[in-house]
Parts: C-alpha cells; sequence; structure tokens
C-alpha cells in the first residue's frame, strides 16, 4: 500500500486529489463518499450576492469546455448557515474558495470565512480587480502580491493563491505570491477562449468569453505547473484538464503536491476516485512507497534541459 | 439537502445516484423520428422515478465528438428487470451517437437524477398533456398514477398523428388518451382549453401535469390560476454536471412575486406548474 498522504503547507491531506473550485457541491455526496477526497474545495463564494452570466453558460469544443458561469453567489451569511455546517460532517479538510473585486474587498471576505471547519482559503485572484481597470489581479506580479498580502494579514488560515494560465511568465505571478505569504500556488484557472456557431454568427457563451477546460488545455498547464514549481518553494497544485491517474501522476512529477480535479467529474462523477486508486496502483506497481515521492521527480538529462533552456529562449 | 458523511464513519455512506456503465438491450426505431433505447442497469439506476433523468455519455457518431454528457428523461424503469428506458429523438451530435448503439454495447451512465413528479395520494383524476419529446417524459407518469390508484386523462400533441408519443403506454396504463395533432387543428390552444375546462367542468382534474411545449405550459398556467388547481411542469436545460454543481442550467422562477434562479438539474426537473416562468 502506497502512502497517499501529502503535505500542502501547514495541512496533511490524506491523499493528493480534491475538486476544481467550481465543479464541486454537495450534490456529489449523492454519487460516492467525499470523504475519501483529500480536500473539498467550494464553489466560489463572495460578498456580494450575484447571479451569475446570461446563459449559454457552457459550449463543448473538442476536448474540452467553455464556461462563463459568472460565480453566482448568495453571499456569505448563507454559506455560513447553510452550507458550511453540511462539509463539516465531513472528513476531509475544507478549502473555501473566495473572490473579490478589491483587495480589501478579499481582505474581508477571507476574515469573514475564517470560521471552525474551514481549513484553507483559496484566493480566486483571476477575477477582474475594478481598481487596475478590470485586468485579474493574478495577471500582474504587483497585483498579485497586494492582494495575498492582505488577504494573509486578515485571517490566520493557509491561503492558496489560484493563478490564471493567461500570462507571460506564470513563475513570475508565483513568486509574488509566495513573496506575499502564500502557501500554495494553484496552477491554474481556465485558459480564456471563445466559440462562434456557424449557424447563427454568435458567440455559443452568453458572456462572449469564457474560461477553455478539460483535456485539452492539460499540456499548457502542466507546461506552467512545471515552471512554476521551479520557481518557489511553496507546494504547487496543479489543475487543469486531469482525468485520469496517469494524468495526475504527470503533473506531480511536473513539481505539483497535489491535484486538482474539475472538468472530468462532468464526464464521469466519481473520477476522483478513480485518480486516487490509480495513483495508489501507479506508485505499487514501480515500487514508489509514498505518492508524495513522485513531486518533481522529472528527470531532465543534462543536455537535454540546456536544449529545453536554449528552445525558451528563441 | 443531504450529505452524507464519511470517512470519521466509514461504511455509512449509500448513493443515491448511480455512476455505473449500462449495457444496450434494445435501441429501435419507434416511429421516422424516436427511438426506444433499453439498457439493463444496477438496481439503484432502475429505482429512478417518472420525472427523474440520467446523464448519458453518449458515443462519438462517425465525424463528430460530444464532450459533454447528455440529460436525457426517464421513460420507463423496471426494478424487477433492473432496466431503464428511453425515448429519443435524433436531434443533434449527442442523439446521434446514441443511435449508433447496438444491443451488447456499453453506455455510462448517471442516475438518477434531479426531483421527478410528485403525486398526492388525494388526487383522483389527474390530467397529462404534453407534446413531443415531452411525452417521453410524461410517460411514466401513468405507471405512477396507476400504482398510486389515480386515474390519468392524458393529452398527446404532436405535429401528425404518426409523431404521437408514447399512446400506448399511457393506454396499458389505464390513462384515458385524447391525441391532437397540427395536421387536423385539434393541437389549437383554444380548443385545447375547451378541452381542458370540459375536463375541469366534470371534476376529472385534479392536477395538472405538462412537459414539451412553453404555449401549452401558458395555457395550463392561466387555467391552474382560474381553477386553484396544483401543476407540475418538467423542463428542459442545456447541462453540464446534472448534479447540482456548476449553475448552468439555471432558468427564471417566481417564488413568491420574486425571480429566482433555479438549477434545473438540482431542483427540478420538475418544478411547480406556477413557478416555472414560460
Amino acid at each position: 500500500m502506497t502512502d497517499m498522504s501529502v503535505r500542502v503547507g501547514r495541512l496533511t491531506l490524506a491523499n493528493p486529489v480534491m475538486p476544481a473550485s467550481g465543479t464541486f457541491a454537495e450534490g456529489m455526496a449523492c454519487v460516492f463518499d467525499i470523504g475519501r477526497l483529500g480536500a473539498l474545495v467550494t464553489k466560489t463564494i463572495t460578498a456580494e450576492l450575484r447571479a451569475g452570466n446570461p446563459l449559454p453558460r457552457v459550449a463543448e469544443v473538442r476536448g474540452g469546455m467553455l464556461n462563463a458561469i459568472g460565480i453566482p453567489s448568495k453571499g456569505v451569511p448563507y454559506f455560513l448557515a447553510h452550507i458550511l455546517p453540511q462539509y463539516r460532517r465531513v472528513h476531509a479538510p475544507l478549502v473555501v474558495s473566495i473572490s473579490a473585486p478589491t483587495a480589501e474587498g478579499f481582505a474581508a471576505i477571507a476574515a469573514a470565512v475564517s470560521v471552525e471547519g474551514v481549513a484553507a482559503i483559496e484566493a480566486n485572484i483571476s477575477c477582474p480587480n475594478i481598481e487596475e481597470d478590470g485586468r485579474a489581479f493574478a495577471q500582474r506580479a504587483g497585483a498579485t502580491e497586494a492582494v495575498i498580502r492582505q488577504i494573509c494579514a486578515a485571517t490566520p488560515l493557509p491561503i492558496w493563491a489560484k493563478l490564471s494560465p493567461n500570462v507571460g511568465d506564470i513563475a513570475e505571478i508565483a513568486r509574488a505570491a509566495e513573496a506575499a505569504g502564500a502557501e500554495a500556488v494553484v496552477v491554474a484557472n481556465t485558459i480564456l477562449a471563445m466559440s462562434i456557431d456557424l449557424e447563427n454568427f454568435r458567440p455559443k457563451l452568453g458572456n462572449t468569453l469564457g474560461g477553455l477546460s478539460g483535456p485539452a488545455i492539460k499540456p499548457i498547464v502542466l507546461r506552467q505547473v512545471y515552471q512554476t514549481a521551479r520557481a518557489i518553494g511553496i507546494p504547487v497544485i496543479g489543475c487543469g484538464g486531469i482525468s485520469s491517474a496517469e494524468d495526475a501522476a504527470e503533473y506531480m512529477i511536473a513539481g505539483a503536491a497535489a491535484v486538482q480535479v474539475g472538468t472530468a467529474s462532468f464526464l464521469k462523477a466519481d473520477t476522483m476516485l478513480d485518480v486516487i486508486d490509480g495513483l495508489d496502483r501507479f506508485c505499487a506497481r514501480r515500487g514508489i512507497a509514498r505518492v508524495a515521492d513522485l513531486t518533481g521527480a522529472i528527470r531532465l538529462e543534462a543536455d537535454h534541459a540546456e536544449t529545453a533552456e536554449m528552445e525558451t529562449v528563441t | 439537502m443531504d450529505i452524507t458523511p464519511s470517512a470519521s464513519c466509514v461504511g455509512s455512506f449509500r448513493p443515491h445516484v448511480a455512476e455505473e456503465v449500462s449495457v444496450v438491450l434494445q435501441n429501435e426505431m419507434v416511429n421516422g423520428e424516436y427511438r426506444h433505447l433499453v439498457v439493463a442497469t444496477s438496481a439503484l439506476a432502475a429505482s429512478a422515478q417518472a420525472g427523474q433523468f440520467f446523464q448519458l455519455l453518449c458515443p462519438a457518431p462517425p465525424g463528430e465528438a460530444p464532450f459533454f454528457r447528455r440529460p436525457m428523461s426517464v421513460y420507463g424503469a423496471d426494478r424487477a428487470a433492473n432496466t431503464v428506458s428511453f425515448l429519443y429523438k435524433v436531434a443533434g451530435v449527442g442523439t446521434r451517437g446514441l443511435a449508433t448503439l447496438r444491443p451488447g454495447d456499453a453506455l455510462p451512465l448517471l442516475g438518477p437524477l434531479g426531483q421527478g413528479f410528485e403525486l398526492d395520494p388525494a388526487w383522483r383524476r389527474v390530467v397529462a398533456i404534453g407534446r413531443g419529446a415531452g411525452l417521453a417524459t410524461l410517460g411514466p407518469l401513468a405507471v405512477a398514477a396507476k400504482a398510486a390508484g389515480i386515474g390519468m386523462t392524458a393529452i398527446l400533441s404532436a405535429r401528425r398523428p404518426d409523431l404521437v408519443m408514447s399512446e400506448d403506454l399511457f393506454r396499458s396504463n389505464g390513462a384515458e388518451v385524447i391525441t391532437v395533432t397540427d395536421s387536423d387543428g385539434s393541437s389549437d390552444p383554444a380548443k385545447l382549453r375547451r378541452l381542458l375546462c370540459m375536463l375541469i367542468a366534470d371534476d376529472r382534474c385534479d392536477a395538472l401535469f405538462t412537459c414539451g411545449s412553453s404555449r401549452i405550459l401558458r395555457l395550463l398556467q392561466r387555467l391552474a390560476r382560474e381553477f386553484g388547481l396544483p401543476g407540475q411542469v418538467a423542463l428542459e436545460q442545456q447541462m453540464a454536471c446534472g448534479l447540482g454543481m456548476c449553475f448552468c442550467c439555471v432558468r427564471d422562477f417566481n417564488v413568491d412575486g420574486e425571480t429566482v434562479h433555479k438549477r434545473v438539474c438540482w431542483d427540478g426537473p420538475v418544478f411547480d406548474l406556477l413557478e416555472a416562468v414560460a
């Protein structure tokens, strides 16, 4: 039996597999025992009440999906009164995803959800920052550092910064999050994308633009996890197109300490159990005693690495 | 909402929804447009109630690649035989894929999902009126009504007589069947209204059920208000997760004078007739 436990900052998780924010809710508990997951990650909650985006909110594309759900949220009091008590009964640690349009707003909601039963906060900083012309916090190192610093000052809980893949140099953003006190980074949110219906020339999403997720983005985000893990000392949580234990193993070997599974759960609701069991078997077959030993186990021969560096430069 | 704990009390978890690979028993054309798909399932899947649905992982038809699962309402669920059946019209890439299935093929599915129809034991006779694919959703309600000792009048609407769906299922479960079509003009809302008013006047309508047409939904809502009748409607919407997690299938509902969003997959797909926004 493989030791499936992993450490993410101060937290020890029973295994490295958890849901990606927005793809998990209490409905999953109808299908399997969610207490088996390494952690639970809520949908992003905001202080303000949000209705969400116009429909259609999702569209399918080859190898993936687009979404522009628009973070519908019933606010913090509803979360504390109705959602949190259900998860308190589940063994897996609860990570609460939060978002706000300002750094101050982020700090306020972080403080508001720092209650018993919450193990960590995932700061969804890929949302637009109204103080920076609507650019996402996670698109700039300065804004990332400022917002994470304010959140960390507002709560004793571990902060995981969920980064945007829509940047030129994700390692730079990750370093800013680390410097500001983040205990882990989640790499990454969805890739900005769109699709057009050729029947009527209309965008397939009510919001025109949306985020691409699913198997189509895996190689891109895997690369970003690799680049991020080399650049920082805090754990990286890989998130992008994982639908099997092999995908998860690739992410861990590239440098991820844990992984999040999102879109794949829409195609098979108990995918995360398959990933947990499959990682166990993957390690057992190779005589790897601890799944954590996969993290960063990528083998780069010297000449191979140099070639890769040169290609990056050109 | 019901959430089941967990590792702290291992062994207590019981799924309400089956994630499994069913086996196709039958997938035949029933008329020019519809196919009847029967699959062998677990007992849990076969416990599906009228109005509930499954998420089907449709195979890819040649040259196409559906990504999401497709929601499909239950046409029949047999707890003795452990089978579930669906009645579908080939309309898009998902159903084109379904049409390629042959007996013995595997069909991954998730279900039963959502809130189905509810029958009040105090009702003596109810009216189900639907159109097109909506008749596949209403069909199993006749089975449930018969089991509950409730009589049913089923008004089946279609473009042409040969496209009337589920007639045998309604009849074999004791429902009085009235078919109306566009081709002879009998499906006209004014005529339907007269027909329904007659059933109400005859004390043959303790509740109204519908699926498949916003025009019929609006007509029933007016009648329900006028005569103070309860009713339920099964609604459709594009879905991704089917488990209330992604919030892509929301629709507007009127609740106590306020417009609110509800998730069709989780809060429905069967809703109170008067709450639905047609």
